[in-house]
């Protein structure tokens, strides 16, 4: 469960988010469109203290986010795929995903490792396990990346644009996966303009524009009758 | 200079005080070990702080780096000599060389750390916080092992500088090399030429090892890539 009340952040003089109030419920697939630069990668990012609100409150299953805290609860609650994979260069495509389980989690090596292995067969990457990532393709890396941030055995995952930065023939690889995980009772809140995979997978999409959340609904709500013409003219645009 | 060079009997008498060439190599060796030891430590420390996001620590470390980068090394070892006894600080020479080409030589170290650090994309920051690392822990397992490669050639070349700036001892009588190969020139012999080309001899043996080895690793670490470069190549060709 994910709670925001109130969080703003501003850079600077920057007010980048406004007031946002947004509760994700345990399980729950909450999909965020909105037009660039209208804080959808700062609203996902707040609610793992990668940005820390210049106020207002996060909640993760029912604990405050401190700055103090944050380390440790996101340790053990949430995980992150980021649009650049970010995966360690330096660290084979297994050792990525032993990495955290081993040095944080405190698991042995052989259960991480049997883990890992279990992790990659759900991304189709087994045979990948000993090599390093700058060998892979960039829908390979991020389903890497995805299966590092399932072995942390978090029950909250944060996607942020998983396929914007893909080479097109590869970003239904990427999207499989994520339908696979669905069914799983993760709770994924994804940024993304896949509306298609929003359609099959989002219990719930948000539309942001200008720091604030406009629109809420079902996907169907937003094919079929979206309210605000803001909501409509970005609909129009991606979904040409 | 170049018929005392070969007058056998001067190399003689060389010979002849080996032993006492013997313990100021050693000594010289020693000042390098543990001045090493101290400007590594110093460099990472230094290093780490220059890219903290705490101004106050960024502001200690920069002035740690620039007034050892600043002053000559020769003030700073007369300073500790001469005019830290009225203080009541009276060090050995050794214990004095080791201090002061340690920290002279550390601010330089850091400043290739630092470099190294500010290389390292911000991702792999956000990767590692995301997971749950600490600072310490994203630093250490994850940050400075990409740095190597690209900090090696300049901390090569401190370390090679360190083992050459021990020498700076000879001015306070240190029982270094270089003031054992002054002691035995102007001890009525004036066998200036023998005398210091051994010296020499001697620094290099202590200097060219570690060049060839950074240069050969150097060198593997380049061939590990150009593999990655191959086994992509591969891919591609099984894609294709
Ligand atoms: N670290 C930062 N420093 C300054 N400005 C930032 C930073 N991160 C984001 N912004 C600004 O905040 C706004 C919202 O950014 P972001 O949340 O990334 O939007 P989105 O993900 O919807 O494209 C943008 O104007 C962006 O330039
Ligand atoms: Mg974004």
């Amino acid at each position: 469960m994910i709670k925001l009340v109130n969080v703003n952040k501003s850079f600077g003089n920057l007010h980048v988010l406004k007031d946002v109030n947004l509760e994700v419920a345990e399980g729950e697939k909450l999909v965020i469109i909105g037009p660039s630069g209208s804080g959808k990668s700062t609203t996902v990012r707040c609610m793992n203290f990668l940005e820390e609100p210049t106020s207002g409150e996060v909640y993760i299953n029912g604990t405050q986010l401190t700055h103090k805290n944050k380390t440790e609860i996101i340790r053990n609650s949430t995980a992150m795929v980021f649009q650049q994979f970010n995966l360690y260069p330096h660290k084979t495509v297994l050792q990525n995903l032993t990495l955290a389980p081993i040095k944080l989690q405190k698991v042995p090596k052989a259960e991480a490792e049997e883990l890992a292995y279990k992790y990659l067969d759900i991304v189709g990457l087994r045979e990948k396990a000993g090599v390093y990532p700058s060998t892979l393709s960039g829908g390979q890396q991020q389903r890497v990346a995805i299966a590092r941030a399932l072995c942390s055995r978090a029950k909250i995952i944060l996607f942020d644009e998983p396929t914007s930065a893909l080479d097109p023939e590869t970003v239904q690889e990427v999207l499989d996966v994520m339908i696979k995980l669905s069914q799983e009772n993760i709770t994924m809140v994804v940024v993304t303009h896949e509306m298609g995979f929003a359609r099959q997978v989002a219990d719930r999409v948000i539309f942001m524009d200008d720091g604030r959340i406009l629109e809420e609904g079902s996907p169907e709500h937003f094919f079929e009758n979206p309210t605000h013409d803001r909501t409509k003219a970005f609909l129009s645009k991606i979904l040409k | 200079m170049i018929q005392q060079i070969m007058e056998p009997w001067r190399w003689q008498s060389l010979l002849a005080e080996w032993p006492k060439f013997a313990s100021a190599f050693v000594t010289t060796l020693e000042i390098a070990v543990f001045a090493l030891a101290l400007a590594l430590a110093l460099g990472v420390v230094f290093g780490l702080m220059s890219t903290s996001h705490n101004r106050l620590i960024r502001i200690i470390a920069r002035v740690y780096v620039e007034f050892f980068q600043n002053t000559p090394l020769a003030i700073q070892v007369f300073f500790v000599f001469y005019a830290l006894p009225y203080a009541g600080v009276a060090l050995s020479q050794v214990t004095i060389g080791i201090l002061c080409v340690g920290t002279y030589t550390g601010a330089y170290m850091s400043e290739a750390v630092r470099a190294g650090i500010g290389s390292i994309p911000k991702g792999q920051f956000e990767a590692a916080q995301s997971q749950g690392f600490t600072y310490i822990q994203t630093m250490m397992l994850i940050i400075l092992p990409q740095t190597i490669k690209i900090i090696l050639p300049p901390m090569v070349n401190q370390m090679v500088n360190l083992v050459k700036n021990t020498s700076i001892v000879t001015m306070i009588a240190g029982g270094d090399l270089m003031y054992r190969a002054n002691a035995f020139a102007t001890n009525g012999t004036m066998s200036y030429g023998p005398s210091y080309l051994l010296c020499g001899f001697l620094y290099f043996l202590l200097c060219f090892p570690l060049t060839t080895w950074a240069r050969r690793y150097e060198d593997r670490l380049k061939k590990r890539d150009i593999q990655t470069a191959e086994q992509l190549e591969k891919v591609e060709e099984g894609l294709a």
